[in-house]
């Protein structure tokens, strides 16, 4: 198993106190496709922060391929992120002053991989996701779809073996929100890349291959 | 390396104006700093006119006058020193510390004539070590040696301001050694031409102290004695040696052991031991109120450190959440500041040494008059290098210190927070 939660709970203690997931359960293999469903205040965003290390949770237990993450020194987190997991967020989350081959290349240089093999690599992916000739141009420049594809490059760059996507079609029409899912269940078949989405999309869910279902900070069907 | 000068020139300009206002903070702190130690050092120069040829281990001792009644003299009674005071500086008595003994006899109202030329002048009889304790240079010939001594030669020096008036106002000293003149109708050589401080009252004209005493009969007497000396280095230790000293020459002239005003010494290294510390906190203080200054401009950059911090606090948690480290983040913070600091203060330090330059060139030439002596203001108001270097470690201290609260605080923000702020 390579995602494994056991009885996790969270608690934001903002004024007063909100318990955003009470016992959560999860088991997701190497290569799945997977959906996490839920109205807003569910807490399905709560749980893929902090399946991607971006947030703590209070108790229970979260393994990766059987190795406990919990309380790590955020310098061990940052190096899971750089590694291990990739992030596509709704609002795509480019740097805007970087172009966009340099927001792909970022992760790589965290991993001090050398300049020009950084750029060739990101050169390479760009192309690949279909942005050939416009590398040099800014995040202002690009439309939705092309700025969430950099971000898919940006995330898939350093071969993680996991790519959490918060609401990736969230900002885009429905002709690129399909293009996009395409991708996605492409990359997933062609690289094994353990694939999980969170969305309150019907019809993203139903392109994945599981769904689950959050409901009140627990996991229902 | 140049991945973090990109990043660095990225944020200063999307903030140009920001950036330039803080900068100007640290550049008038640093050159607050290199004018104020430039002109310090300017004042110290003009003081300590260059004394980098003169030898500092000299005492010089010079005749008093008893302040206490002592067999069977009354207080009052003066007291010159004399050939045997030389004999017994150089003695045995004090063979530990003391190296060369030289004495100093100057008379005035002599007449030196050289051609149709005839002038009033002082005659200093002198030894040798004379140029090395006075400090001066020798601009043509030689000065007094040993062998003038010994054989009591009948030579000169003069100063340049004498030779020029020889020569019709040239300068080509050399032309002059080797000639005759006449001083009280006996001739003498010229071996050599000295810089002369005449505005100071220094234009006396240097014989061997030996020919000054047998030609001009001036018996025992001599006006000063001095003495180099070793092995004494502290303040105390100097000022022990100059008691026992003077109860040696006060035994001498039957004054009382214990009377310090028989003779007056003047200890140009304590001397110079205070002006060394004098100076030391001259520029301790000037540093001071430097860094003060300095600290407004440290303050700034701090202060758009932390606003750039919080408006680049999205921009971080990306970056956290691809993966990077916390001392990533510090290391972009901590070096954008200290690169801002670094290039501000150099210009700051450059227009320094460029005002510097221009106070060397106007104020630097300028003297003025106290007490009929004229003295330069500032001589040569300039900071070394030692000062850049120990600026330049100032600058990046600062820029540390000014970057590292908010890179601590941009540290300290947990990524889901930082990607939740816009």
């Amino acid at each position: 198993m390579q995602i494994e939660l056991r009885g996790v709970n969270k608690t934001y203690n903002n004024g007063q106190p909100l318990h955003v997931l009470k016992g959560i359960d999860l088991d997701i293999e190497q290569g799945e496709f997977v959906s996490i469903m839920g109205a807003s205040g569910s807490g399905k965003s709560t749980l893929l922060n902090i399946l991607g290390i971006l947030d703590t949770y209070d108790s229970g237990e979260y393994h990766i391929d059987g190795v406990l993450i919990k309380d790590l020194p955020e310098r061990k987190a940052a190096d899971y992120r750089n590694k291990t997991i990739g992030f596509i967020f709704q609002s795509f989350n480019l740097i805007n002053f970087k172009t966009a081959v340099e927001n792909v290349e970022l992760p790589l240089f965290y991993q001090k991989v050398n300049r020009r093999k950084r750029h060739e690599k990101a050169m390479a992916y760009l192309e690949r996701l279909g942005l050939k000739g416009w590398e040099q141009h800014y995040p202002n420049e690009m439309s939705g779809g092309q700025k969430q594809r950099v971000a898919i490059a940006r995330a898939l760059i350093t071969k993680p073996r996991i790519i959490l996507a918060d609401e990736p079609t969230g900002a885009l029409d429905s002709k690129t929100s399909a293009e996009v899912m395409q991708l996605l269940k492409q990359l997933n078949r062609e690289e094994k890349v353990t694939m999980i989405i969170v969305t309150h999309d019907q019809n993203v869910a139903a392109q994945t291959d599981r769904t689950i279902y959050i409901k009140d900070g627990v996991i229902g069907q | 390396m140049r991945d973090l000068f990109v990043e660095i020139w990225e944020s200063v300009k999307r903030n140009k104006l920001r950036t330039s206002l803080t900068g100007f903070a640290v550049a008038w702190g640093i050159f607050m700093i290199i004018v104020l130690l430039g002109a310090g050092n300017g004042l110290m120069n003009a003081f300590l006119r260059d004394s980098e040829d003169v030898i500092t281990n000299v005492m010089t001792v010079y005749g008093g006058e008893t302040s206490k009644p002592y067999a069977g003299y009354k207080e009052g009674r003066y007291i010159s020193l004399m050939k045997r005071d030389m004999d017994l500086t150089a003695g045995p008595l004090f063979k530990d510390h003391i190296d060369n003994v030289l004495a100093r006899l100057t008379r005035s109202g002599f007449n030196m004539v050289y051609g149709q030329k005839s002038f009033s002048v002082n005659l200093t009889g002198c030894y040798p070590l004379q140029q090395q304790q006075a400090g001066f240079k020798i601009l043509a010939g030689r000065f007094i040696n040993q062998k003038d001594i010994d054989e009591m030669r009948k030579v000169v020096v003069i100063t340049d301001d004498q030779a020029r008036n020889y020569l019709k106002g040239g300068t080509n000293y050399k032309t002059l050694i080797g000639r005759r003149v006449n001083i009280n109708d006996f001739s003498y050589v010229i071996v050599g031409v000295r810089e002369g401080f005449e505005n100071e009252g220094d234009s006396a004209v240097y014989l061997p102290f030996t020919t000054m005493v047998t030609q001009f009969n001036t018996g025992e007497w001599l006006d000063v004695l001095s003495f180099t000396f070793h092995g004494l280095e502290t303040e105390e230790e100097n000022k022990a040696f100059e008691k026992y000293y003077k109860s040696v020459i006060a035994g001498a002239h039957q004054a009382a052991p214990d009377d310090e005003s028989v003779v007056w010494i003047s200890n140009r290294f304590t001397q110079n031991m205070q002006v060394n510390k004098a100076t030391g906190m001259l520029n301790t203080a000037l540093w001071i109120v430097g860094l003060f200054t300095l600290l407004s401009g440290i303050v700034g950059v701090s202060n758009i450190m932390l606003i750039t911090v919080k408006e680049r606090t999205h921009e971080f948690g990306i970056r956290k959440a691809i993966g990077a480290r916390p001392m990533e983040i510090t290391k972009l913070i901590v070096s954008e500041s200290i690169v801002i600091t670094a290039v501000f203060g150099y210009i700051g330090m450059f227009m320094g040494m460029v005002a510097c330059e221009i106070l060397d060139k106007t104020v630097g030439s300028a003297s003025v008059d106290i007490m009929g002596m004229s003295m330069k203001v500032l001589s040569n108001p300039t900071v070394g290098l030692d000062v850049a270097i120990e600026a330049t470690l100032v600058l990046v201290i600062a820029g540390t210190i000014a970057g590292f609260f908010p890179a601590h605080k941009a540290t300290k923000i947990r990524p889901i927070e930082a990607l939740r702020a816009e």
